[in-house]
């Protein structure tokens, strides 16, 4: 068996006292995406934030292509954070950049490409989620759909090992969820490894290789979504599943 | 007579109005600085003691009359050193010029100003783009200096264009240490000719100009700046 490219071992978190999350434990193989669901408040966005080191998990090891986190130190989560991609529920663009320059920055910040590389790479990268014609607009003159697949450009221009993705579609209008769920379906099936919140069950269950459902900081039902989903009405998971298919109207 | 009159208020104005510039352009630039680099480190919130300690400075500056500060500072700190016995080093350099201690004055009350506008300026940035840069491998300072810091700018520039205009009249609170700066000269002219009304007028003219000047480049600058 192949080594998976990000796992996550026995992560525990609290916060005030309470217990946000509780020995969570998974793994991600090269290409496959998995998707958590489980009610709100169930510590999906806190998980996405430990494996980053967006929050300080209090226990346990994430490991990113067999390299413990805990291996590089404090001092690097730097190098350790722009192998991972992450995408926000609300895009977090940059507002006082361009598209383009969304894309370009943190290459050439971070990676210290210069500006016409740069750039150039922002514009493929537009392209490749739809966007080669808006590269010159700010944030403010973009729908919320295009902010989400710039987001998702400029998480793809540091040539991430995993993608993040919290709830990519949970702020947006229905009629602009169908671009930003095509941009994440082609992302995967280019190969990229994913783990992504969201309630899009409908859509998810066609993609994903593994629903993970989480409640109250608990990883407690796992498996690929027809197994999960078959079962309906006799687990927690079938039973939200199915209130959320049919809360979007879908099967 | 009134030729000696018009001649004195002409000479005696322009040159006092030279010194207005040469005291308000480094204590505008210099407060600026101040309050950007203050104002960045209150918002960030970090290094932490040296928050608190710039909290402390504002605080004071922001809490005391201008022309305490002045006289503190002009005659004050060189009692000071006389009273403690300092060594002749540190006497002369706690004896500021009048020019001196008007912009050492001028910029850090100013400073404190813009601290403010600048600090509030970088807490109304959302986390939201603060996690985003971190996200993708910034650093706390690199976040800082090309997220934060230029979205921050922009919408304290406003009140430090203010800031600036209102540093264009207290200037003339230098005249009190004997800087023969615009008030200070248009003083001189009407006690000599007892003529005050014509030259305070002549010297609220020269502060509208400036003002007006000062007014329109930052209206520029601000649309320059402006992002839809
Ligand atoms: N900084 C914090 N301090 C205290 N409690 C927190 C903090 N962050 C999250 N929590 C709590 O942790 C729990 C998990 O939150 P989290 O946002 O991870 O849930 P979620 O599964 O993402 O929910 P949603 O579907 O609404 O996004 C919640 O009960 C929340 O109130
Ligand atoms: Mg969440």
């Amino acid at each position: 068996m192949t080594e998976p490219v990000l796992e996550v071992s026995h992560i525990s978190k609290s916060c005030g006292g309470r217990l946000i999350l509780d020995d969570v434990s998974l793994s991600l193989n090269k290409g496959e995406l998995k998707v958590l669901i489980g009610p709100s408040g169930g510590g999906k966005s806190t998980l996405l934030q430990c494996i980053h080191f967006l929050q300080t998990p209090d226990a346990g090891e994430i490991i990113l292509e067999g390299r413990p986190a805990s291996d590089m130190g404090r001092r690097h989560i730097n190098v350790f954070r722009r192998q991972i991609g992450m995408i926000f529920q609300d895009f977090n663009l940059f507002d006082h950049l361009t598209a383009e320059h969304n894309v370009a920055i943190a290459l050439r910040k971070v990676k210290k490409q210069s500006r016409a590389q740069a750039l150039n790479r922002a514009r493929e990268e537009l392209a490749r989620v739809g966007l080669a014609d808006k590269g010159d607009l700010y944030p403010a003159q973009l729908s919320g759909g295009q902010k989400q697949r710039v987001s998702i450009a400029r998480a793809l221009a540091m040539d991430p090992k995993v993608m993040l993705l919290d709830e990519p579609t949970s702020a947006l209008d229905p009629e602009l969820i169908g671009e930003v769920l095509k941009v994440i379906a082609d992302l995967s099936q280019s190969g990229m490894t994913m783990l992504m919140a969201t309630h899009q069950i409908g859509f998810a269950r066609h993609l994903t290789s593994e629903i993970i459902f989480m409640e109250a900081g608990r990883i407690t039902e796992s498996g690929p979504p027809a197994e999960l989903l078959s079962t309906c009405g006799l687990s927690r998971a079938a039973g939200f599943c199915a209130k959320l298919n049919q809360l979007m109207g879908r099967g | 007579m009134a030729a000696d009159y018009y001649q004195a208020l002409g000479l005696e104005l322009t040159r006092g109005f030279w010194l207005s510039l040469k005291i308000i352009g480094p204590s505008a630039v210099g407060g600026f600085l101040i309050g950007l680099v203050t104002g960045a480190v209150r918002g960030a919130g970090h290094p932490r003691f040296l928050a608190r300690l710039l909290d402390g400075y504002v605080a004071l500056f922001r809490g005391t009359a201008l022309l305490v500060q002045i006289f503190i500072v002009y005659y004050g700190l060189p009692n000071l050193a006389q009273a403690l016995n300092l060594p002749p080093f540190w006497k002369a350099l706690l004896s500021l010029s009048p020019y001196q201690a008007s912009v050492l004055v001028f910029a850090l009350c100013s400073g404190a100003y813009h601290s403010e506008y600048i600090r509030g300026a970088v807490l109304s940035i959302g986390r939201g783009q603060f996690q985003a840069a971190r996200a993708l491998g910034f650093t706390r300072f690199q976040t800082f200096a090309h997220i934060v810091l230029p979205q921050a700018l922009r919408r304290a520039w406003p009140g430090c264009g203010n800031e600036i205009i209102y540093l264009i009249k207290y200037s003339s609170l230098a005249f009190v240490v004997s800087a023969r700066e615009l008030t200070g000269a248009a003083q001189s002219v009407s006690n000599t000719y007892f003529r005050f009304t014509e030259t305070f007028l002549v010297a609220g003219l020269y502060y509208l100009a400036l003002v007006t000047l000062a007014t329109w480049l930052f209206q520029r600058l601000e649309k320059a700046w402006a992002r839809p």
